[in-house]
């Protein structure tokens, strides 16, 4: 494939690439360093306020533009293996992160939406009891989100 | 070494769906063995989709995503014969790759 410099630069593929742009301010930052450390502060939360706090938020906001779709359930028989779809509506979405609000630690898994790629992830995550589940989407530096209520049947946090 | 993934990468309009799916434990470190030992934390930590030098899907999870995990997401600007490459980092360091061509809608 013939990648020219510039798209090079806007995909931010490249280690020296991708520092000089961050450097130059051309990309957002959790862009540039997409690949680079794990986020254990966020990870080890155990709220979903402190999940926001950890991700780099003030605070968040409900919004009607993140939406839980199908195969989300509203009851999951096994929470070891529990579907969740989220897609975003809200304009220049940066992140999504599923949270879940009575497991261990809050926060399940976060994805940041790249320059090409749809504001919407398919994932299964574990639940342990019934719970709340957050959609968290990062939009332009602010925060929003959707909540829904998932019952599990068994858990999915035991054996 | 942990067994390849298997991904599905087919066009749908001017997109490329992107189904893929692991195998790894996902291990919580919260579950005790028959002994009643803490089965220690074991679980994929970083993932990133690249296709023709670009990334096109990154992830962090933690301990919470199921069981040979899945995902499904899309995006634009692919071809069919195109490859899409998917690595993932565990909380252990092991790393895996695995490719496929995308394919007609």
């Amino acid at each position: 494939m013939n990648t020219s410099r510039r798209e090079v630069l806007k995909a931010g593929g490249g280690m020296t690439v991708m520092a000089l742009a961050a450097g130059a301010g051309l990309l957002r930052p959790e862009q540039a360093f997409a690949q680079v450390a794990w986020n254990k502060t966020a990870f080890d939360t155990k709220s979903f306020a402190d999940t926001v706090k950890a991700l780099g938020g003030a605070s968040a906001s409900e919004n009607q533009g993140v939406r839980f779709a199908s195969p989300t359930p509203d009851i999951a028989e096994n929470g070891a293996l529990v579907p969740v779809t989220v897609t975003s509506s809200i304009p220049n979405t940066e992140s999504i992160a599923i949270l879940v609000d009575k497991n261990p630690n809050t926060l399940a898994a976060n994805f940041t939406i790249l320059p090409g790629m749809d504001p919407f992830i398919s994932t299964r995550v574990k639940m342990g009891q019934t719970s709340d589940v957050y959609a968290l989407v990062k939009a332009d530096g602010r925060y929003y989100y959707a909540k829904k209520e998932i019952k599990v049947t068994i858990g999915g946090c035991g054996g | 070494m942990a067994d390849p993934m298997r991904i599905r990468a087919q066009i749908a309009g001017d997109k490329v769906e992107v189904r893929v799916l692991m195998s790894h434990e996902m291990e919580t470190g919260q579950r005790r063995d028959n002994n009643g030992n803490i089965v220690p934390a074991w679980f994929i930590q970083n993932v990133t989709v690249n296709h023709g030098g670009r990334t096109v899907m990154s992830a962090q999870w933690g301990p919470a995503v199921a069981k040979n995990p899945f995902v499904h997401f899309r995006f634009s600007g692919g071809k069919v014969g195109e490859r899409v490459s998917v690595t993932w980092t565990d909380n252990r360091g092991d790393k895996r790759t695995d490719e496929a061509a995308i394919i007609a809608g």
